[in-house]
Parts: structure tokens; C-alpha cells; sequence
């Protein structure tokens, strides 16, 4: 059965591939730097599983250690915007159809692998096809653009240099967030929002669950973490159980206050920080300062919703 | 109380701009050690949730096959075909993306776009390119249409994702209500999701609007 194993090899050797690039790379000075970081990150990949948590955690300083002493550069290199002009009038719009193979087979994939049961394990049929998607596109953009076979590393390298240490943060907050379930920071921020409600007061009690809500998610990175806490300390005691509320509208609705809070937080990185560094932005928060301004308006949307539709 | 004291390292570090890995190391370490872990203990944690959380930097095995695309002139097609179409504005182009990925993001369809996917190579040049047509763009303005791509892009798999029953929020919300004695179908849950997505898409909206007015009203003003 296909599964993440499948996946985690791919995305290994793609990292391997990635960190010989770079350290061949003359034009950076601090190849060795950008061949360690992602040599390991590919070992992570390849035997995450057999290094043992302890080992994990030291590969994780190790990268830490690398990125925060700035030994992460960038090469120079890719093409000119001359040539990618000529080449665009060459290819045409055709190039758009390769870009579409990914998300036409990630599409394809989780529709296509329910009818083929045993083939790809339900649970990864997402992250399964968008890696054959990326296969596939790969193989048909070599077989009709016919670059250098080394090219699509050579360019998905520079890509990722772009990106540098920020390609790790998700993965880093998400482990921060296991850390902090470890040591009760989820109970201790709970009793400290259900202290603030004033009694007796049914919209104080939902403001103090939504906003709670958006900011425990700020603090974690997602909504995730923070639902069990607060629907435990303010949504099933007080907005259920004394004031009667219907479950379904204020689980439902006081989940997405919280993803308010994802748009309003570098924590979220992988929505947040990386796309700031995929876009090449100046300002690495930038994505986060643009969506406060959709974040607080819904908030407070998402605050009526409860108050109208639950009780 | 003294286990926030992690929170409040994340804060300052962010606040200073330290290098977030650093200050994702250290807020760990202040919060492990304040719940009374031993240092061992902590560094054997934080390495058992990163092993189990490589599938969010899986992404990256696109990147090959979209710098393959970008070296042989995808964004530069992308700008020729918006600046091409007559009409096309930043606002009307980022308000249709929106649509197209809370509507597939509500299908379940929710890794079939994304940052490296769809952004990067297509939304993020598209945007621009409709932005030129409607003035020349100072460099911050145009460092705000690509952030607006990408937080469209978020916006859009947000408050799509959560009308569609098998996703995970929503059956973590199943499985907590559950323990509570609560029992709910995903399905009641997920229509919840609809008015939110609804007024997402016109808060939302209403800004993508109002920044082609910005746009296009500067223009006159020339």
C-alpha cells in the first residue's frame, strides 16, 4: 500500500538532491552551510523513524544551529529574463497545462484512489497524489521542454534557498505545540480565559470563547490546539450546558474564530511566513499585517453567528 | 503559571526579530524546563513531534517541477495573459481565485492549490501584471498585491475547508463532543461552516474591491 513512507523517500531524495546541488554550487559562499541544512533535513526524510527521538531532537538543534548562526546562503544563478521571455513566446500557453498536472492529479488522486481500495492508504490519499503529481509533471516537463536532466533540481535548489530556514518553521512550531501540550500551557490558558468571563453574562461568555479562541490559536499557530481547551473551560459549561446553546453552532463557528486567529500569527507559518518568503517580500510578516484586516472583521462576525444561531 | 513564561519568550523573540528557530528552541526549552522536564526530556519531545510532523514540509517536492516551469517563462505568460485581457484588475482576478478555492477547499479539495503550488508560479504574477495595467505600481504597493495573493490563497482554504465533512478540524470537533457525551454527525457540524464562509468571501471580497478602487483611483489622480 502507498503511504507516507512513499511520500517521505521522495521528499527525502528531493532534499539529498538539494543539498549535493548546493554544495557544488561555487557561486555560494556559504555552500556548506545550505549543503548541511538540507543534507540533514534529507536524512530526517530518509530515517527520521530509526534515529530515535533523542536523535531527532539533536538533528533538529543541529539545523537550529546551522540557520540561527547564519550560515544559510544563497547562490546565484537561474536563468535571465531574457531568455525566459523567448522561452515564454516559444511555449506558449501550453505551460499552463503543465503547471495544472499537479493539482489535476491531486484531484484525480483523491477522487480516483477511493475506487481503488488497498492502493494508497486513505488516510495520506492527499499527500500521496500531490507527490505523483509532482512526479508526473516532472516527467512530462522532461519529456517536452527536454532541459538538462539535471535542471529541475538545479532550479527547485534556487527555489529553495529562497526560501531557506523558513521552509522548517512549520515543522519547528508544530513540535513547539507538542511541547507546550507536554507541559499543561493549554489548561493553565483556559482557567485563565474562563476567569475573565463576567457571571451571569451569556454574550460576555461567547466573546470570551471566540476571542479566546482566536487568540490561543495566535498563540499556537492552530486552531487545532486551542478548540480542546476552550470549548473545555467556556463552550461546554457555560454556552452549552447553562445558556443551552446548540453544540453544533458553537463548535462549528467558534472553530473558525479561531482560524481568524491563524491569519493574525507568524506562528502559523506554513500559511503565513512561508508564502512571504515564496513571494521574495521584504517584510516576512507582510502576509500577516494584509489579513488582519479580513481576520477582525469576521471575528466579530463569527461572534454574532453564535449569539444568533446557537440559543 | 510559570509554563506561559515559553509564550512570553515567543513574543519577545518575535517582537526583536531574532531568528524564529532560535526562538522556537529557546521557547521550548524556558516552557520544558519551567513544567519541571529535564533537558533530555525536552530535546527528546521536540525531536518525536518533528519526526511526526514531516509531512508538513513535504510541499517541497513540487518546487523542481515550478522552477523547471518559471525558468522556461511560466510567470512571464501568466503577466502576457492577464495584460492581455481587457478588464482583468487585481481585485476581479483575487476575488475569482477566492471563489475557485473556497469552493474546491469545501469539495475536500484543499492540497490542490497552494503557496508553492498555485501562488508563486500563477495567482502572485497575474495579480501583479493586473496591477501594472491599472497604474505604475510604487515598490510597496506591489509588495502588498503579492501578500494580498497570498493571503487570498488563505482566506479562500479557510473558510472553504470546514463545509467539507472529512476534514480534520471537523472530526476533531466530532471526537471532543464525543468525550463530552455530545453526540454530532460531521455533517451537522459542517453546515455551520456555511454562513462564515459566506461572510468571509464578502469581508473579503469588499477589500479586494476597495483595492482596485485604490489602484485604479490613483491613476486618475496622475
Amino acid at each position: 500500500m502507498i503511504g507516507l513512507p512513499f511520500v517521505y523517500t521522495l521528499a527525502g531524495l528531493t532534499f539529498l538532491a538539494f543539498a549535493v546541488l548546493s554544495l557544488r554550487d561555487a557561486s555560494n559562499r556559504k555552500r556548506w552551510g545550505n549543503g548541511a541544512f538540507w543534507g540533514l533535513l534529507a536524512l530526517s526524510m530518509l530515517a527520521g523513524d530509526r534515529l530515535g527521538d533523542f536523535g531527532n531532537g539533536l538533528l533538529v538543534l543541529a539545523l537550529v544551529a546551522i540557520a540561527g548562526t547564519g550560515q544559510l546562503g544563497r547562490g546565484a544563478g537561474g536563468t535571465t529574463a531574457v531568455v525566459r521571455a523567448e522561452r515564454a513566446a516559444r511555449y506558449g500557453n501550453k505551460l499552463f497545462l503543465l503547471a495544472l498536472v499537479i493539482p489535476a492529479t491531486a484531484l484525480a488522486g483523491t477522487f480516483g484512489f477511493e475506487h481503488l481500495p488497498g492502493l494508497v492508504n486513505p488516510k495520506q490519499v492527499t499527500l500521496v497524489s500531490l507527490a505523483l503529481g509532482a512526479l508526473l509533471a516532472l516527467v512530462t516537463g522532461l519529456a517536452w521542454l527536454r532541459p538538462h536532466p539535471a535542471a529541475p533540481l538545479q532550479e527547485g535548489r534556487r527555489l529553495m534557498d529562497s526560501v531557506g530556514w523558513a521552509a522548517i518553521l512549520p515543522q519547528m512550531l508544530a513540535s513547539l505545540g507538542a511541547v507546550f501540550a507536554l507541559a499543561g500551557v493549554g489548561d493553565v490558558v483556559g482557567q485563565l480565559m474562563s476567569g475573565v468571563i463576567p457571571a451571569g453574562s451569556k454574550i460576555g461568555a461567547i466573546i470570551a470563547f471566540t476571542v479566546g479562541m482566536a487568540l490561543f490559536t495566535m498563540v499556537m499557530g492552530n486552531a487545532f490546539a486551542a478548540f480542546p481547551v476552550m470549548a473545555a473551560a467556556i463552550a461546554v459549561p457555560l454556552l452549552i450546558h447553562q445558556y443551552g446553546g446548540d453544540p453544533a453552532v458553537v463548535c462549528a463557528i467558534g472553530m473558525l474564530a479561531g482560524f481568524c486567529g491563524t491569519l493574525m500569527t507568524p506562528m502559523a507559518a506554513n500559511f503565513n511566513i512561508v508564502p512571504a518568503a515564496l513571494l521574495e517580500l521584504k517584510d516576512r510578516n507582510a502576509v500577516v499585517w494584509t489579513q488582519v484586516g479580513t481576520a477582525l472583521p469576521l471575528l466579530a462576525v463569527n461572534t454574532l453567528f453564535i449569539w444568533w444561531f446557537a440559543f | 503559571m510559570w509554563v506561559l513564561s515559553g509564550i512570553a519568550v515567543m513574543v519577545l523573540g518575535f517582537v526583536l526579530r531574532f531568528n524564529p528557530l532560535l526562538v522556537v528552541v529557546a521557547a521550548a526549552a524556558v516552557t520544558g524546563v519551567a513544567a519541571g522536564l529535564d533537558l533530555q526530556a525536552i530535546v527528546s519531545a521536540f525531536g518525536k513531534a518533528f519526526n511526526n510532523t514531516r509531512y508538513v514540509s513535504v510541499v517541497w517536492i513540487v518546487l523542481p517541477v515550478i522552477g523547471l516551469l518559471e525558468a522556461h517563462g511560466l510567470q512571464e505568460r501568466a503577466r502576457g495573459l492577464i495584460a492581455g485581457l481587457k478588464g482583468a484588475t487585481t481585485g476581479r482576478l483575487l476575488t475569482g481565485y477566492l471563489l475557485i478555492r473556497q469552493v474546491s477547499s469545501a469539495l475536500g479539495l484543499t492540497s490542490v492549490a497552494g503557496h508553492a503550488q498555485t501562488v508563486r508560479p500563477l495567482v502572485a504574477p497575474m495579480a501583479e501584471a493586473a496591477a501594472e495595467g491599472q497604474k505604475d505600481l510604487t515598490e510597496d504597493e506591489r509588495e502588498h498585491v503579492k501578500a494580498m495573493s497570498a493571503a487570498t490563497d488563505n482566506i479562500g482554504l479557510f473558510f472553504g475547508e470546514d463545509i467539507f465533512i472529512a476534514i480534520g478540524s471537523i472530526l476533531l470537533m466530532v471526537g471532543f463532543l464525543e468525550q463530552q457525551g455530545i453526540i454530532l454527525s460531521p455533517f451537522q457540524l459542517s453546515v455551520w461552516a456555511i454562513p462564515t464562509a459566506i461572510a468571509a468571501f464578502v469581508i473579503h471580497g469588499f477589500r479586494l474591491w476597495r483595492l482596485d478602487r485604490q489602484l485604479g483611483q490613483k491613476e486618475a489622480g496622475q
